[in-house]
């Protein structure tokens, strides 16, 4: 009989304790494919954030650091610079990212850090209960926008990407969304892509991946999918934002 | 052995590299930029990791990251840099995580100024950093970071270490290994803290370091640290001169804190003075130490006004005649 489908090796068989239409689940198995795929599992470090994404650890089966809210790219960088033979990756959500560890993602990306960030943008604080967040769309409803978010108080959306593509450290940069299947396996390129970058030391890696909360968006699960895609993809383009020469093409 | 002349931040890097400083990471500023500078060019040279960070803070989660996996790590800075790395520190702890960290000390609140001071004493011993925790604190005897002074180095001797069986590397031949710094469950957060307060009471009992110094049957005992030990040696030595019975006790370990010692030295005594570069922070401890069986005494500058060896020794007469203490030269 052949296996057309079975969990990654390096995803422990855990319910996940994310809310129904969550996406952090699909992107931690996607992730737990790639590393798979790459027979990386007995190399590679995590680094954990703070916020829904935090349970990462508990699901893929590498080494872990958990850390401090928004510090990830400094601790993989203190470990990278330690043992430069590991693959070591972040998993941080937008206000983990884009918020408070502002400073130590651009730094990361800069110096051209041989490290990968994967970024769950959904537009809002997840974990402390629907808070606005820098990524929060004009318009969108919040704990702390509650008429919305509005340009002359809040700004404007954070394109985190299009920030870091501009660095001449960042090498593979790239925002996707899973939405649908074709879209689920370009994602996956990208997370091994990004994977790919770091092995062939490259440099910096960071993939964004477009999530819905539904919870916080206060939506039911198929409408946030649809929201996602109408205003989310809107405002952050999906696709390579930049790939830098050098960049393996090998997927 | 050699002598050579180095300033003391210069001595503090070079006995970093000499101890196995595997890695670096630190934010420029004064008065400890030296530090810095100097393991910039010397560990490179050891095949060693240095990294200027974007901030303290990113400098200290550096430090956390590479302690995570096993290596020897230090990171220095001062006041205003400290203050950012302490949430880092909190964190350390949490993890089980160890570092060095320098701290040279400089005039505070805010910018203050860059001038000596002990005025981070509180920052150090109390940690301003959240959650039920302790780090070891060694205070200098002198002053540390600008001073250039004759300097031996002598081979550090170490006990073997025990395994880092806890270290992260990748899990290839054994199970994975997470660190982490976080209990949600009250019950478990609970047998956390008191694991860890299993440990601060071991480095009470194992850690403890202090000097004294002076009259083995003085009426009046000194106490402080860094700089002002050097003063209080002084004063002691004139103080001899004149015929009065002065002995200084002087923690090496600020935490753990030499408080048996203290006490016992300020009942022989009968009364102390506590003098610091500060407003009385280690005050505190001294007279909890002391418990109130004698009275204690402060004198304290600031903004880098150092207590001068006569200004100090004026205070100590003025306490010995006030408290109707005879001495030889009859005062
Ligand atoms: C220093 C600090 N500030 C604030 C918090 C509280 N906090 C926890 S998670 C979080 C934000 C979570 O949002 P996000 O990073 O977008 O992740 P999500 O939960 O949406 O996955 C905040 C503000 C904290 N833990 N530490
Ligand atoms: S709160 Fe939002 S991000 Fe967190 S698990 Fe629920 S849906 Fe996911």
């Amino acid at each position: 009989m052949k296996t057309v489908f079975e969990r990654p090796h390096s995803l422990f068989d855990l319910p996940y304790p994310y809310c129904p239409g969550c996406h952090h689940g699909l992107a931690q198995r996607l992730i737990a494919e790639v590393i798979d795929e790459l027979s990386i599992s007995d190399r590679t470090i995590g680094v954990g954030p703070v916020g829904c994404s935090v349970y990462i650890y508990e699901h893929i089966d590498v080494d872990f650091v958990m850390g401090a809210h928004g510090r990830s790219p400094a601790i993989a960088t203190g470990i990278k610079r330690s043992r430069p033979g590991t693959i070591v990756f972040s998993y941080q959500g937008d206000g983990d990212i884009a918020a408070i560890g502002t400073a130590e993602i651009i730094h990361a990306a800069n110096r051209g850090e041989n490290i990968s960030c994967f970024f769950i943008n959904n537009a809002i604080y997840g974990m402390t209960g629907g808070q606005m967040a820098p990524t929060s769309l004009l318009g969108q409803k919040t704990q702390t926008s509650p008429r919305g978010r509005k340009v002359q108080t809040e700004g404007y959306p954070f394109h985190l990407c299009e920030m870091l593509a501009v660095s001449e450290g960042s090498a593979y940069i790239a925002r996707v969304a899973l939405t649908n299947p074709r879209l689920i396996k370009k994602a996956k390129e990208a997370i091994r892509k990004a994977f790919l970058t770091q092995i062939e030391e490259q440099g910096f890696s960071l993939v964004e991946i477009l999530s819905p909360c539904p919870t916080n968006w206060r939506l039911p699960p198929l409408e946030a999918v649809k929201w996602l895609e109408e205003h989310l993809m809107a405002t952050y383009r999906i696709g390579e934002i930049k790939v830098k020469e050098g960049v393996t093409n090998a997927c | 052995m050699k002598r050579i002349l180095m300033k003391g931040n210069e001595a503090i890097a070079e006995a970093a590299v000499r101890a196995g400083c595997d890695l670096y990471f630190g934010y420029p500023i004064t008065p400890q930029t030296e530090i810095s500078e100097y393991l910039s060019s010397r560990l490179p040279e050891e095949g060693k990791v240095f990294l200027q960070a974007e901030s303290e803070i990113a400098a200290i989660y550096m430090v956390y990251g590479a302690a995570a996996v096993g290596k020897r790590v230090l990171t220095s800075s001062s006041g205003p840099g400290i203050s950012l790395k302490q949430e880092g520190i909190s964190y350390l702890v949490s993890a089980e995580l160890p570092a060095v960290i320098v701290n040279m000390s400089r005039g505070g609140p805010g910018l203050g100024n860059i001038q000596p001071s002990q005025s981070d004493y509180f920052q150090a011993v109390k940690g301003g950093g959240h959650g039920d925790y302790k780090t070891i604190v060694l205070a200098p005897d002198g002053m540390l970071g600008q001073m250039m002074e004759p300097v031996v180095f002598t081979e550090p001797q170490f006990d073997p270490l025990p395994p880092k069986d806890w270290a992260v590397s990748g899990k290839e031949g054994r199970k994975r290994r997470f660190i982490i710094c976080f209990a949600l469950d009250p019950q478990e957060l609970e047998k956390v803290n008191q694991a860890l307060q299993e440990k601060f009471r071991a480095m009470e009992r194992n850690e403890i370091r202090y000097e004294i110094f002076g009259d083995e049957h003085p009426d009046l005992l000194l106490v402080g640290y860094g700089t002002v030990a050097r003063i209080l040696k002084s004063v002691v030595r004139e103080g001899a001169r004149k015929g009065l019975r002065l002995a200084l006790v002087r923690p090496i370990t600020l935490y753990p804190f030499p408080s048996a010692v203290m006490k016992e030295k300020a009942v022989q005594a009968g009364r102390v003075i506590d003098v610091e570069m500060n407003h009385g922070q280690m005050l505190e401890d001294v007279r909890l130490a002391v418990e109130g069986r004698v009275p204690v005494h402060f004198y304290g500058r600031s903004g880098g006004m150092i207590p001068t060896v006569e200004d100090t020794l004026q205070k100590v007469m003025d306490i010995l005649s006030r408290e109707g203490v005879k001495h030889e030269n009859g005062i």
